[in-house]
């Protein structure tokens, strides 16, 4: 193999745009713009970051496709998808920021912004185990420092405590089990241990590593039970940080599982068409994924505080994203792709929401969303859009994400095998999911405003953020194909 | 003919308007949403005059909507889905009517009622399970807004009970189609949602499928038509919501549901329809007696009204088991017969009556002589009354004559069972007349404080929206025939036949 260095160039142009567009929001901050108001630096920061980012997605788009550098990166259809996703929902954070709270170092957490980008597109792309980790705790490292971004707040930097511990042991965990199948395979290259797996069988050394590795995407992913880190995360970060790691990292993050679990294990894959299929590591996902549905959905019955309904639900539909996993072996990576990158711009959205009432004082608890019909009726309505498409109903993507997904599932031995009990299982908790979602919008859009509240000014940029992210939702929910299309 | 798809998206589009007008000012939102109404029921009506009887569904539009799936926006229409088509213009443009009051927030709350009315025109048109299954959930989440924001007694609970009830009902009816679906394609067939493809696939599925296939798709739909033990959404839900949702749940989203085990349900699974035949006729029968016994009892108006409206659907239900032609024409002519019965009756209780003296209570409205009070709401609840116990001259009476000569064809037993029904009918609606209306015997004097606040005189709009439903009621009552003359030649139709046969070819 020849390295082909200009190849590898073309395809990372993409990444450079990013990098290029984190240096220089900083360098400006930096010089120029030193003694200008935090407010002002901020919106540089971002009006810079998004130019970034538009040029990474223009690259994307234009880009080459296919292996890349010998196939340490593979540009397939899913790569491609990831990609595009991901720029959209860091786009979209970054819209969320500008209702946000001024951070104090406003460049600083643009460019962090950006680094975390850059490790989720190399993420979408790799493999090969050594660039798939590094790209995982390139966005890992740099989502722990939003987390912990607003430094006034002792939640914040508990949140950041948190998710650092349980991430940084998921880390190890990770190390672990790719160094266990480099030993096992003699290649870091996923190809080529596909190919020695194919020989070798299922080992008892494989178990332990699939084990290492399941651990450490479950904490990834906030899957049960390896989720406890996202209640609190979620609740004490700064709500752009959360809105991200809620949305971009999980389609990363499902993006390099797949492609990790499907081309690179897929020897080792096992059977749940049936109940007593071979033994592997399909079998374990569908463990997970079913302790997922139930925690989440049933927890989520319980909160008060609107963050943590969100993350409990975001353990549920992680659950849901694993099925997708599960099922990406015969249907293809489309499902859950467009699952996760639905249910991201969902999340992002309702975060955006939360961050705009914010502005007005508190907005931890369901209550405090009280009245928003009254306070800001665009508010409410796209609070509707986004709430109702994580529940499901037609016509918003987050319906054809399900569809797609339990669709997928159902292939796989019908309502016959373990597969398809998972779907019946993820089918039925929908229902139950509808109430806590409607519990939040009944606040929303059915309580009276309490005394003291006053009306919402959204500000510019953020109602066309979530003009857009609403816009986006209800495109794809109506015309899936757009999306599919890409595969 | 081929208008009728307008219907829906005239819906979704007056459901926008009516929004934006809402922000000007309430008279402005109605007069929208009105015109929204009478606009879909007129084209309805001109689609009914051109309309050519004969099996199958006829093609209205037929585009592919997700080609990878297999998926495919079809809509097509045959003599039933014109029958509930016409049943939903009417209980659209008389369920605004009765909304005349409405002042509070009155552009979200007719953006919201069109958005209803334009999935269930949706759901009687689709010809694909996938179309089909969006516009029946488009459906449900607009009744929960509607309750809890402008409903009364206990709204939020209400609201909420009937959409999960709902949703876990969609839900049963998602996984049983998936189901289909995948078990087509894994039996060599194209993928695809069409009804007509997967009655197709489906006469290849082993029993075992056929039978869990046809338990969840027919008990998912019929958890909204009402079927016990699933029914107690329907009560709370209906005393809960304004008067409107209640003239809508009772009349056409109930509906939704016994189309939905009609037109997917019995022809894709024939097998399991033979199957489940006897537990479903029983259900439907214990329904039938067990909510009107219930009705008999009751002591809030409107309760007596949300009962009856399980007991009316039991009879759907039953004449959808017993399966046989005759039978199934008088459950379709029972659907159209309860819409504009039970909307009539809820108006009257809803909007004529409680709004005016804001109570329920059949004790309370024992004591005011409201025949005298309120001739007009007297006399409406008096039609409305005898044609809910079936009495000749109303649509009740060909309906449920109609399903008990079907039953009686291949249960005598159920028959009797059912007949008993239809007396206990008869009890709790003469109750519940003379109790409310004529309940003070007092010929000479009215109250003193009833004199001294007199009720609101009838408005125009109640008048022009309960002549509609009587004059429904009556025009089907009379002439049957304009209704069956639809619904027999759709059910020769391959797909209905072979349901009607059990699964034997």
């Amino acid at each position: 193999m020849s390295p082909d260095y200009t190849g590898l160039f073309q395809a990372l142009r993409p990444e450079t745009s990013l990098l290029f567009g984190a240096l220089v929001a900083l360098g400006l901050d930096l010089s120029l713009f030193r003694r200008h108001t935090s407010g002002e630096r901020l919106n540089l920061a971002l009006w810079i970051g998004a130019l970034a980012v538009l040029a990474a997605g223009a690259h994307v788009w234009f880009g080459p496709h296919g292996p890349i550098f010998g196939g340490v990166l593979i540009l397939d259809p899913l790569a491609v998808a990831t990609r595009l996703g991901v720029l959209a929902l860091t786009l979209l954070t970054l819209g969320v920021a500008t209702a946000a709270r001024t951070p104090r170092n406003p460049a600083e957490y643009v460019a962090i912004i950006l680094f975390a980008t850059t490790g989720f597109m190399l993420m979408a792309a790799a493999q090969q185990l050594l660039l798939a980790f590094l790209a995982l705790e390139l966005a890992s490292l740099s989502l722990y420092v939003l987390a912990g971004f607003d430094k006034t707040r002792p939640e914040s930097a508990e949140a950041a405590l948190k998710y650092f511990l349980f991430g940084g042991m998921a880390a190890a965990f990770l190390l672990f089990g790719f160094s266990l199948i480099y030993g096992l395979t003699g290649s870091i290259e996923l190809l080529e241990i596909a190919r020695q797996l194919t020989l070798q069988g299922l080992s008892p050394l494989l178990v332990v590593a699939l084990v290492m590795v399941l651990v450490a995407f479950g904490f990834k992913a906030a899957a049960a039970p390896f989720h406890l880190w996202a209640p609190d995360v979620y609740e004490g970060a700064p709500t752009p940080s959360a809105a991200f790691i809620a949305s971009a990292s999980k389609l990363a993050g499902f993006t390099l599982f797949a492609r990790l679990l499907w081309p690179g294990l897929r020897a080792a894959a096992g059977n749940v068409s049936t109940l007593h299929g071979a033994p592997g590591w399909l079998p374990a996902v569908a463990v997970i994924s079913a302790v997922s549905l139930l925690l989440g959905n049933f927890a989520a019955l319980a909160q008060t505080n609107v963050r943590r309904l969100l993350a409990y639900s975001a353990i549920a539909h992680a659950g849901a994203l694993l099925l997708g996993v599960i099922a990406a072996g015969r249907s293809g990576p489309a499902p859950f792709f467009f699952y996760a990158a639905t249910y991201g711009l969902a999340t992002v959205g309702a975060f955006g929401v939360l961050a705009v009432v914010e502005r007005t004082g508190s907005c931890q608890k369901i209550t405090d969303l009280a009245g928003l019909h009254r306070r800001s009726p665009l508010l409410a309505g796209c609070l509707a859009i986004f709430m109702l498409s994580l529940a499901g109903i037609p016509p918003l993507a987050g319906f054809f994400g399900k569809f797609t997904v339990f669709a997928a599932a159902l292939q796989l031995g019908g309502l016959a095998g373990p597969a398809g009990w998972l779907a019946f299982l993820a089918i039925a908790l929908s229902a139950l999911a509808l109430y806590y979602y409607l519990i939040v919008l009944k606040q929303a859009l059915v309580a009276p405003p309490t005394a003291n509240a006053s009306r919402i000014v959204v500000p510019t940029l953020a109602r066309f953020t979530l003009m857009a992210a609403a816009g986006l939702i209800v495109l794809f929910g109506v015309a899936p194909s757009l999306l599919l299309d890409l595969f | 003919m081929n208008a009728l798809p307008c219907t829906i998206y005239l819906s979704f589009v007056g459901a926008l308007l009516a929004l934006a007008a809402g922000m000007r000012s309430a008279a402005t939102a109605r007069v929208v949403a009105l015109l929204t109404a009478l606009t879909g029921f007129g084209v309805a009506l001109s689609a009914a005059a051109h309309f050519v009887p004969g099996p199958g569904l006829q093609n209205l539009i037929n585009l592919p909507w997700i080609p990878d799936l297999g998926i495919r926006y079809h809509l097509a229409a045959d003599g039933i889905s014109l029958t509930l088509i016409l049943l939903t213009g009417i209980a659209a443009v008389a369920g605004i009517l009765f909304s005349w009051n409405i002042e509070e927030r009155a552009g979200e709350f007719f953006a919201l009622f069109l958005t209803l009315i334009g999935g269930v025109y949706g759901v009687f048109l689709s010809a694909d399970a996938f179309t089909l299954f969006v516009f029946y959930e488009i459906a449900i989440v607009p009744k929960y807004f509607l309750i809890a924001n402008w409903g009364s007694t206990n709204r939020e609970y209400g609201a909420m009970k009937l959409v999960l009830y709902s949703f876990a009902g969609s839900a049963l009816v998602l996984a049983g189609l998936l189901w289909a679906y995948a078990a087509g394609v894994a039996h060599g067939f194209a993928p695809s949602f069409a009804l007509h493809d997967l009655a197709t696939a489906a006469t290849h599925f082993t029993r075992g499928e056929q039978l869990g296939m046809f338990a969840l798709v027919f008990l998912g739909f019929a958890v909204l038509a009402g079927l016990f033990p699933f029914h107690t959404w329907a009560p709370t839900g209906h005393v809960a919501a304004p008067t409107a949702a209640s003239m809508l749940l009772a009349g056409v989203v109930m509906k939704l549901g016994a189309y939905g085990c009609l037109r997917v349900a019995m022809p894709l699974f024939p097998v399991g329809l033979e199957y489940w035949q006897p537990v479903i006729a029983w259900l439907a029968i214990i329904g039938i007696i067990y909510a009107g016994l219930v009705a008999l009892v009751q002591d809030d108006f409107k309760f007596v009204i949300g009962y009856s409206s399980v007991s009316h659907m039991g009879f759907v239900l039953l004449g959808l088991a017993v399966a046989n032609a005759q039978a199934v024409s008088g459950a379709v002519l029972q659907m159209f017969s309860h819409g504009v019965i039970a909307g009539l009756l809820f108006a009257v209780v809803g909007r004529m009556v409680y709004e005016r003296t804001h109570t329920r209570k059949l004790a309370d409205l024992r004591a005011l002589p409201l025949h005298r009070l309120m001739p007009f709401a007297a006399l409406t609840f008096v039609l409305a009354g005898l044609a809910s116990m079936g009495l000749p001259g109303f649509s009740g009476f060909p309906a449920e004559l109609t399903i008990l000569i079907g039953t009686w064809k291949t249960s005598p037993l159920w028959a009797t069972f059912a007949a008993v029904g239809v007396l206990v009918a008869a009890a709790f609606t003469l109750r519940v007349i003379q109790v409310s209306f004529f309940g003070s015997s007092d010929r000479t004097s009215l109250p003193a404080d009833a004199a001294a606040h007199p009720l609101p005189p009838i408005t125009w709009a109640e008048r022009a929206g309960a002549m509609l439903l009587i004059a429904a009621t009556v025009y089907v009552g009379l002439k049957p025939d304009v209704l069956l003359q639809w619904i027999n030649p759709a059910l020769q139709s391959p797909l209905f036949q072979a349901a009607l046969r059990g699964g034997t070819p």
